[in-house]
Parts: C-alpha cells; structure tokens; sequence
C-alpha cells in the first residue's frame, strides 16, 4: 500500500518573493496555521507550589509571574494553625503577552508540613493530582468532548528549606509519593541566607539524596543535535544547576541606579534577576521561556497514560472478580451527566429532604396533639 | 477578559494588558516571556512532521492524478507509483492509497493519496458511494481503537481522510445525479471539496454560469461542502470562509509539463491556440484551490476531521452496544466490537 519516497524541496523558501518558485507547495506555512489557531485558543498552565510555610512560596510565584496573587491574604498565627490540616487552593489569573493569552492556575497547598504531627500530610495533594486525572480521564472518555477543561497539574514546584543539611524525611516521602504523579522541580527556598559555598555544597548533598532515594524529579528532554553550540551550553549549565536556589521579592528597591526586584539588608541589595545571587532567571526561563510546553507534554503523555493505565487495569480487574466478562465493559461510566443535570438533581434531592422533612414535622405534631 | 473561577475561597483574577502588575506595592513592569510558548510549539511541530490524507472521487479520465501531482509539485498519486494504468475497469470501486514524505522548509509532511478507481465508471452506479464510506469509516474505527487501548502510543497514526476532492465533469449543464448523491451521503463524515475539473474546456463565461448553477444545486440538495457554515469560529473565521465559499467550486486545470512562456518557464497545457497556465489566477483557479488547501485551511482541515467528523463517528459508535472494550496490546481475543 504504501512506498515511501523522500523529496526535498530544491530551494527551502519562507520569503514571499519566492513564493511563486517552482518546487514550492507552500505546505511549510503549517507551523503558522498551528500558531494562528493557538494563539486564538490562548493556553492554559497549572502550577502547584508545596512547601512549609514560610517559605517564600508566595513571594516567588509573584516574582515569577509578575502578579499580585496574595495582596489580601491573612496570615494565621501558631495557635490558630493548631487543627488546620493540609488544604487545596486554587488561584486563577489571565495573562496577556504579545497577543499570547494564558490561563496560570496556582494550586497552594497551605498547611503542608507545619503540623507537629505531619504523618501523610501529603495525602490531601496526592488526592487532588489524582481527581483532577480522573476528571480528565471522565471527560475523555464521555461523548461531549468539545470543551474539556485540563486541570491537571503540569508541575510542582518544592521548596526545601535551606536551614537543614540536605532532604529531610517529609521532603523525601513528599516527593517520593508524588514523582510518579506529577513534574516536580525541587528549590531551595530563601537562598539569600547562604553563601554561595554553602549553596553549592547543599545543592551537591541534595542531588545525591534524590539518587540515593530514588526520586524521580522532572528531567529536561535532551537537547537536538543540531542546535547550536551556544544553547548547548546553556543546557548543560542549566542541568548542572539543579535544585535551583531561588530568592524572591515583593518589593521595588534601587539598585545600581535602577529599580528593580529585591530585598534591602543593612550589608547589602539582593536582586531577584541577578544571575549571580540567584537562580532566579534560570527557574524562570526554563519553566516559562523553553520548557513549559514539554511539561505540559511529559504530563499528558506520562503521568496522566500511567494513571489512565492503571485506572483501567484496575476497572477490568475488578470486573474479572465480579465475574462479569461476558458482557462489553463500558470504558466510560453509563452516563456521565453534565454539570446542568448534576444541578437540576441536587435541586431535586434537596426538595425531596425538605418535603420529607415538613411532613416529619406534621406527623410529630399530629402524633402530640393526640397525646 | 475577566474570568471568575470559584473553588473553596474567593480567587483574584486580573486583566493585564501587556504585562503590568496590578497589584498595589508592586509596580515593576517586566516581560514575563509566555509568547515564547508559540516559537516551543512550533519546534515540536517542525521536530514532529504531520500526517495528511488527502482522497480524489470522481470517474475516470477527469484528471485526478494529474491534479494531485500538480499541487503538491511530486509525483505522488497511485499512477505515478509505478502502478500500471489499468486495463480493464475495476468491476467495483477500489481504494488504493499511496504515501510519499515530503520535506519543505523544514516542516516533513507524510502524505497519503487515496484514490478510487471504478467510481462512477460503470453501467449501473448504484451503491459505488460504499467502499468509499466504508473504508472513511474503517479509519476513523482504527483510530478509536488506537485511542481506546490501555497502552496507548503517544502519537497515534492518523489515517483519517482529511479532504475528499470530489471531482465535477465540466459538462457545463448542471451536476450529475450521481455528484448530489455522493456528496449528500459523505458530506456528514469527511470534509468534501468540489472542484470543476479540465476547466479549460469552457470559456471564462460558460464556467461562471457552470458554477453558479452548481452552487444553487448544491444549496438545493442541503449538500454542506468544507468550509461549512456551522463550523465558522468566529466573525474573522466566517469572512474569510464566505469569500471562499463564494468562490468554489473552483475550476482547475492541472498538468506537470512545464512550458516557456513570457521568459518564465510555468506549469501548462500546450493546445495549438494558446498555453494553458496552471498557476496563472486569469487561466483558471488553481493557485486558489492551491492556497485555500494548503497555504491557509491544511491545519483547519485537520481539526475538523479530527474534532467533529471522528468524534461524531465516535459517539455512534459508544451509543451502540452500550460501551467499548478496553483493549490490551496484548490480546489476543477479537473484542465484540
């Protein structure tokens, strides 16, 4: 059926003036129909940030995205924090950029690890990466899927505290529960309390407790052969440099006679984007500027194949036991009833209670007035 | 664009223009860098290549092969293969699909031409729209069952039809009985465009009446060609597609001889009266069909194969038998689809 010839174009064009050569099909403006399409679509990123509090979580995602996520946020003293356990909290903005629209979800996780007792506290989080799967898992498999809504985690970011002398056990269990869930970046949080000896020597120590663990933390793809050398260089400087020790900063401060982001100390100005305080710029260029579009695919074609394997592994599994074989197994729940029948049924049921209720009422009253 | 998401706590939303912070401390302009994620997509595409399946109906002689070869500058249809051109007609309607990889600045393309000899070409042409719509079918059931495994492949191979070009004698009456029903059955499943073929049988009047005749019957028998109304986006999307859309059937000619002509050397027919020239927009509309195919609607094309016509093939098939089986890549069973 097929017999596979190679042809190149003879002259390999992209200017209109030799639009009309001979050889040119034009088929090379595809990229530019793909671009056309997105950029009418707009993109959408889901970041999760998970870390003890304190941490500077807040702080750096405002830095990075150049937002104002948390302006009203009220911080919780000790005693208040006493019986909060680990919770999910969604953050959506609109960015707009050169006519580029992204849809940034920040997933925080406040009361990860500040409890005294902080057995599983990464269970809620594990909970979450894996509705949001199913969710996704549901909406693929259903019959309208014209407007899938992707919530699923694209990557985490972990902040490890730089007080300590490498992973502690949460950070490790943390991690370990989740590297087969989700992308994770592991940081070193606050970096402006090191000196950059210390930094190297706990970025070593860190690394090789994420080998010795087994941790598998997000990796970047190789780069092409046929890149130039510069940007070769570049990768492999970026490579060598994880964990990433990242400072951030709500605040404008003069520096060298400019503005710019970073923190005021009597010994000193540290500036987030300054490439020898911290590695700031790195994270940044490397979640937004070259990789955001690999994690997204690593998440979809790795994370998300795993679980959807796994879901319906354990689906058939399950059948089998029930003795069910003979009949076609639905992959998708009988019918998965959309958001406006999911309402109109709520509305119903709580009808119903309350009917049932009034008559309770009735009855109680009718039984007294016999008594 | 404000948007409002509600989850346990009210969230902050905010409109940027440009990438200003609205926050009240903070009023550090910067460039954040997220329209680099076009320049990322666009690598992947180019790392990647894509698939395209084109199919050409219409009964013999009308010059499907050569037209073909004309847009895409190869020789790519079944004839060109190195198949012989067959003796006798095919007693029913073949499919038989060739693929070629072609490689222009960068971007590799595998196409696909699926050719049907025998349509149209017998005595009684009842039902020769079947192996047509059976083997569109046929694809879009490879694809599911692709889609369905347990293991799925990262890219799945699309050999779904994404065009049909339905060729038109150029009778220069009206359209044949056997076009209104082909179209009207397979214009629910694969994105159909018609076009008048060896336009260069008729004069410039007698094709403008030709087309206008062949719209209204077409609007007449609900027949809804690509670009279709209903799909049109948005307002930018349903200007550019109605122009389209006034314009077609688009009258072509194809050839891939090449001819002098004013110095330049062009694709052409040479008659004793004059050279015919494919890509000359006053000879006939090739370089129109041309654009409109490949410069502009390729990407589109896809998409509405993939995000309309498959799933609608879809969701019949999920209706009936009350679900799917999960395949696994490992069984051996023939699952009672």
């Amino acid at each position: 059926m097929t017999s596979n010839i190679r042809y190149k174009s003879r002259i390999p064009v992209k200017t209109e003036e030799n639009a009309e050569e001979k050889q040119y099909v034009g088929f090379a403006t595809l990229p530019n129909q793909v671009h056309r399409k997105s950029v009418k679509k707009g993109f959408d990123f889901t970041l999760m940030v998970a870390g003890e509090s304190g941490m500077g979580k807040s702080t750096l995602v405002n830095s990075l995205f150049l937002t104002d996520l948390y302006k009203d946020r009220k911080l919780l003293n000790a005693e208040e924090r006493i019986n909060q356990t680990v919770e999910i909290i969604k953050h959506t903005v609109d960015i707009e950029e050169k006519g580029v629209k992204l849809k940034l979800t920040i997933v925080d996780t406040p009361g990860f690890g500040d409890a005294v007792n902080n057995n599983e506290c990464w269970k809620p989080i594990t909970d979450y990466i894996d509705q949001q799967f199913e969710q996704y898992f549901r909406d693929e498999s259903g019959l309208n899927r014209k407007n899938i809504q992707d919530n699923r985690v694209h990557c985490c970011l972990y902040f490890i505290p730089p007080f300590g002398h490498g992973l502690r056990p949460v950070d490790v269990e943390f991690m370990k529960a989740l590297h087969e869930k989700v992308n994770i970046i592991p940081l070193i949080a606050k970096a402006d309390c090191l000196t950059p000896n210390e930094i190297k020597k706990l970025k070593d120590r860190i690394r090789e407790e994420i080998d010795k663990f087994g941790i598998k933390v997000y990796q970047f793809p190789e780069c092409d052969s046929d890149e130039d050398e510069e940007f070769k260089q570049l990768d492999k400087e970026l490579k060598e440099c994880t964990p990433f020790a990242v400072i951030g900063s709500n605040t404008v401060v003069e520096a060298r006679g400019q503005r710019v982001r970073g923190r005021l100390y009597p010994w000193g100005i540290v500036e987030v984007e300054n490439q020898s305080h911290c590695d700031f710029v790195k994270l940044r260029n490397m979640l937004i500027r070259s990789h955001m579009h690999d994690l997204k695919d690593v998440t979809c074609d790795v994370h998300y194949e795993n679980y959807r394997a796994q879901c319906i592994q354990e689906m058939t599994s399950k059948l089998a036991q029930d003795n069910r074989m003979e009949s076609p197994i639905p992959i998708l729940p009988l019918s998965t009833p959309d958001v406006e029948t999911e309402k109109l049924i709520k509305m119903k049921d709580e009808e119903l209670k309350r009917m049932q209720e009034m008559l309770n009422k009735m009855q109680q009253q009718m039984h007294d007035k016999d008594q | 664009n404000k948007v409002d998401y509600l989850e346990i706590y009210p969230v902050y939303t905010h409109a940027h223009g440009g990438s200003h912070s609205s926050g009240s401390g903070s009023t550090l302009l910067g460039y954040i860098g997220i329209d680099t994620i076009i320049e990322q997509m666009r690598k992947k595409t180019m790392k990647t290549g894509f698939d395209f399946n084109i199919m050409v109906v219409g009964h013999s002689g009308l010059g499907k092969s050569t037209l073909v070869n004309t847009l895409f500058k190869s020789q790519v249809s079944r004839k060109s293969a190195g198949w012989a051109r067959d003796d006798k007609i095919p007693k029913t309607v073949d499919i038989k699909a060739v693929s070629h990889v072609l490689e222009e600045g960068g971007v590799k393309m595998k196409l696909t031409v699926v050719d049907t000899p025998g349509f149209g070409d017998q005595i009684n042409n009842d039902n020769c729209w079947e192996p047509i719509s059976k083997y569109i079918n046929e694809q879009y059931e490879k694809f599911l069952k692709e889609e369905v495994n347990i293991t799925r492949k990262k890219r799945i191979p699309d050999t779904r039809v994404h065009c049909c070009l339905y060729f038109i004698s150029p009778t220069g009456h009206s359209l044949r009985q056997l076009d209104v029903e082909f179209m009207k059955r397979l214009s629910h499943s694969v994105n159909i465009i018609p076009v008048i073929a060896k336009a260069d049988t008729m004069t410039i009047e007698e094709r403008q009446d030709f087309k206008q005749r062949v719209r209204k019957e077409l609007e007449m028998g609900g027949i809804e060609f690509y670009p279709q109304k209903e799909f049109d986006e948005d307002m930018e999307d349903k200007s550019d597609n109605d122009k389209i859309r006034e314009a077609m059937p688009f009258a072509v000619v194809g050839s891939d001889k090449e001819y002098q002509v004013n110095g330049k050397r062009v694709l052409g027919r040479k008659t004793a009266w004059g050279i015919v020239e494919v890509e000359n927009p006053n000879h006939c509309e090739f370089a129109q069909l041309r654009d409109f195919l490949i410069r502009s609607h390729l990407q589109d094309l896809k998409e509405v194969t993939h995000n309309i016509h498959y799933e609608t093939y879809r969701a019949k098939r999920l209706n009936e038998n009350g679900g799917l089986h999960p395949i696994s890549s490992n069984d051996t069973q023939e699952s009672n689809l």
